[in-house]
């Protein structure tokens, strides 16, 4: 058990280095100038050279890239994660803030495509061949090949703009204070994002489950279970679902990543204020303690979400636990 | 002798009728001779499956891909076979021969491009393919090969019981209880998961499955893999057991040998068909064998080693025969 947790500690610090380096690099390696991008091209000109090395100083624009990653990492392991150039104020104040922002819509997201996807593999599955099945597989190639932001744009369209039934972006009313917000107004405007974002993980899901649904539907253990005189959607219940709750959870920890990948997009279109928006303003004002402070953030919920994964593996899987035991014992 | 057979197929469930003709207990019908223990109650056969064809319509292999057409492969033709209550009836073919769609013929698991032909009847009733997904646990019970046929994440007790509810589950469970008592399985077993059993609690357990249901018939398909023979005679005694009781065992098997230590009579599969279906008894005298293939078959056991000259005569060529 120490061991294993131990182990997990180690790859965690590991690839929390490995991100952060790899950000700083592809920052230094940005043609994106930070003075620029965040004074604007009129101001730039008419600024004095003086005025220009200043802010260039506070940007750091002219540091090599280990220099200042250096500089970065020594204060973010005592805990300091450094000011975000572009909201002015402490990076994880602005990752905080980000994240409960958009927190709803990505669990909301989240769940649904889980739920969603697993039921239309589960029927297509159980039903192979048939008329069905044909149909939830199309569905989830057209979805599987339709781009996020395009989707997004279109429900837009359709249903912000020409129905008029949602809102056309940002997660609260325009011109009201946070306080006088209530909560059926915050879901009014979860609804479009999060069914957008949750209709990309949707595909993935179903056609993954599929594939396990059928495997278990063609097992050894089905066909004995259908020789007993069960029916399909007995053998499902009684043998399906139990066989299909293990590579389920699986795809739906490992999804967190595509969830949180696609709302960097999805937010964008719908100017809604959240991690995915804030990595697009850090990216493209060059502000690097941020970029690295979300990158982070989100590498932590992903290494989170697959280490969940693995956990549950033990609590569901019998030989699992066995083994866990006899390790132990 | 083949004035018995009525050939004529029933309308219908076929209930009542005094259908498929009168079968006396001895001599030779339907294409078979019979053993000892071979009853007909009722004056029928328990299983009679007669003129069995499966094929599978797929794409034509030999056509280039763009150009492939659907055909129709045969896999089983024309097979016919009896059960009778009280015997064991050994299906012996090589492996890979297809046998196994037999068993899945008879419990009427077909593969969705799967079309069958043929008469099967089932206890004095002609069977039709919703006939056949009734008798399903409720008449006929496989017995399948190994422990993959446990659902691995289920536990063994659960599994016995199979799908139920209410009170009939708390019946099942007494009657699962008596079978764990009778085959010597402790009641810890119950709470196992599959991966945890021995091979021979676990052939125990697929053979409880079965007698769970109460049938009057199981196939068997291979229930003894990679047991040696006198482990695999001794693995059968509880079919033996089950036969002796009045019911009807088929079994699948590739293995001649034990077939003729454990059946009472024998069907040679070959080529998608049965060629001979004979009493064990006529294998101590190859005469009474009627194809070719049955006596070649004869031959080549090793207790024969090919001692049996072309004339008729034996001969003397291996140490140990008498």
């Amino acid at each position: 058990m120490l061991r294993f947790a131990v182990g997990q500690i180690v790859r965690f610090a590991s690839l929390m280095v490995a991100v952060s380096v790899l950000t700083f690099a592809l920052v230094s390696a940005s043609p994106i100038d930070p003075v620029q991008a965040n004074t604007g091209q009129a101001a730039m000109l008419s600024m004095s050279a003086e005025k220009r090395a200043q802010l260039a100083e506070r940007w750091g624009a002219d540091e090599p890239m280990w220099e200042r990653y250096t500089a970065w990492a020594s204060d973010a392991v005592r805990g300091d994660w450094g000011e975000s150039l572009r909201f002015n104020a402490p990076v994880a104040e602005v990752v905080a803030d980000r994240v409960a922002g958009s927190a709803l819509l990505l669990v909301s997201a989240w769940i649904l495509s889980g739920v969603l996807g697993t039921a239309l593999g589960i029927i297509a599955g159980a039903m192979r061949g048939r008329a069905v099945d044909r149909v939830i597989r199309t569905y989830c190639y057209l979805l599987s090949a339709t781009p996020a932001f395009w989707l997004a744009i279109l429900m837009l369209m359709v249903f912000a703009v020409q129905l008029g039934w949602f809102p056309i972006g940002f997660s609260v009313p325009i011109g009201r204070s946070a306080a006088t917000v209530t909560l059926a107004e915050r879901l009014h405007h979860l609804v479009l994002p999060a069914l957008t974002l949750s209709v990309t993980g949707v595909a993935n899901i179903a056609l993954h489950t599929r594939e396990k649904a059928v495997d278990v539907m063609t097992s050894d253990y089905a066909r004995l279970a259908a020789a007993r005189g069960e029916g399909v959607w007995t053998v499902m219940r009684r043998h399906g679902l139990r066989n299909l709750l293990f590579p389920a959870i699986t795809l739906q920890f490992s999804s967190i990543s595509e969830i949180v990948g696609g709302s960097v997009l999805v937010e964008q279109v719908f100017s809604y204020p959240g991690l995915g928006q804030a990595t697009v303003t850090a990216g493209l004002g060059g502000d690097a303690p941020l970029l690295v402070g979300l990158a982070l953030a989100t590498t932590a919920l992903v290494f989170v979400g697959n280490l969940a994964a693995n956990l549950l593996y033990g609590v569901v899987d019998p030989r699992m636990r066995a083994e866990v035991s006899h390790v132990r014992g | 002798m083949s004035d018995d057979i009525v050939s004529t197929q029933m309308p219908g469930d076929g209930a009542g009728t005094p259908a498929h003709g009168p079968h006396r207990d001895l001599g030779f019908h339907h294409g078979h001779s019979h053993a000892a223990s071979s009853h007909h109650p009722g004056r029928h056969h328990l299983l009679s499956v007669e003129g069995l064809s499966v094929s599978f319509s797929m794409y034509d292999t030999a056509a280039s891909y763009w150009s492939a057409r659907k055909v129709m492969r045969t896999q089983l033709h024309d097979l016919t076979l009896s059960v009778h209550a009280g015997e064991i009836l050994a299906v012996v073919g090589a492996s890979g021969s297809g046998k196994t769609l037999l068993a899945d013929a008879l419990l009427g698991l077909y593969e969705p491009n799967a079309r069958v032909a043929g008469t099967i009847w089932f206890d004095g009733e002609l069977m039709d393919a919703a006939g056949l997904a009734r008798l399903r646990g409720h008449g006929i019970s496989l017995v399948p090969q190994s422990v993959s046929h446990l659902d691995p994440l289920m536990r063994v007790g659960e599994q016995v019981i199979g799908a139920c509810q209410g009170r009939e589950r708390a019946c099942r469970r007494a009657r699962m209880r008596a079978l764990f008592e009778r085959y010597g399985l402790a009641p810890e077993v119950e709470r196992m998961y599959p991966f945890e059993l021995s091979g021979g609690m676990a052939r125990r357990v697929l053979l409880m499955c079965a007698l769970m249901d109460e049938p009057k018939l199981i196939v068997a398909d291979e229930p003894t893999p990679g047991l040696d023979m006198d482990l695999a005679v001794h693995a059968l005694d509880d079919l033996r057991a089950f036969a002796d009781d009045g019911g009807g065992v088929l079994l699948i098997t590739h293995d001649i040998e034990l077939a003729l230590r454990v059946a009472d009579r024998v069907a040679i599969f070959r080529d998608g068909t049965v060629v001979e279906e004979t009493a064990v008894s006529s294998f101590e005298v190859p005469e009474l064998l009627r194809t070719p293939f049955a006596r070649a078959l004869w031959q080549a056991m090793p207790a024969h080693g090919m001692c049996l000259g072309d004339d008729g005569h034996a001969e003397v060529c291996e140490e140990g025969r008498p």
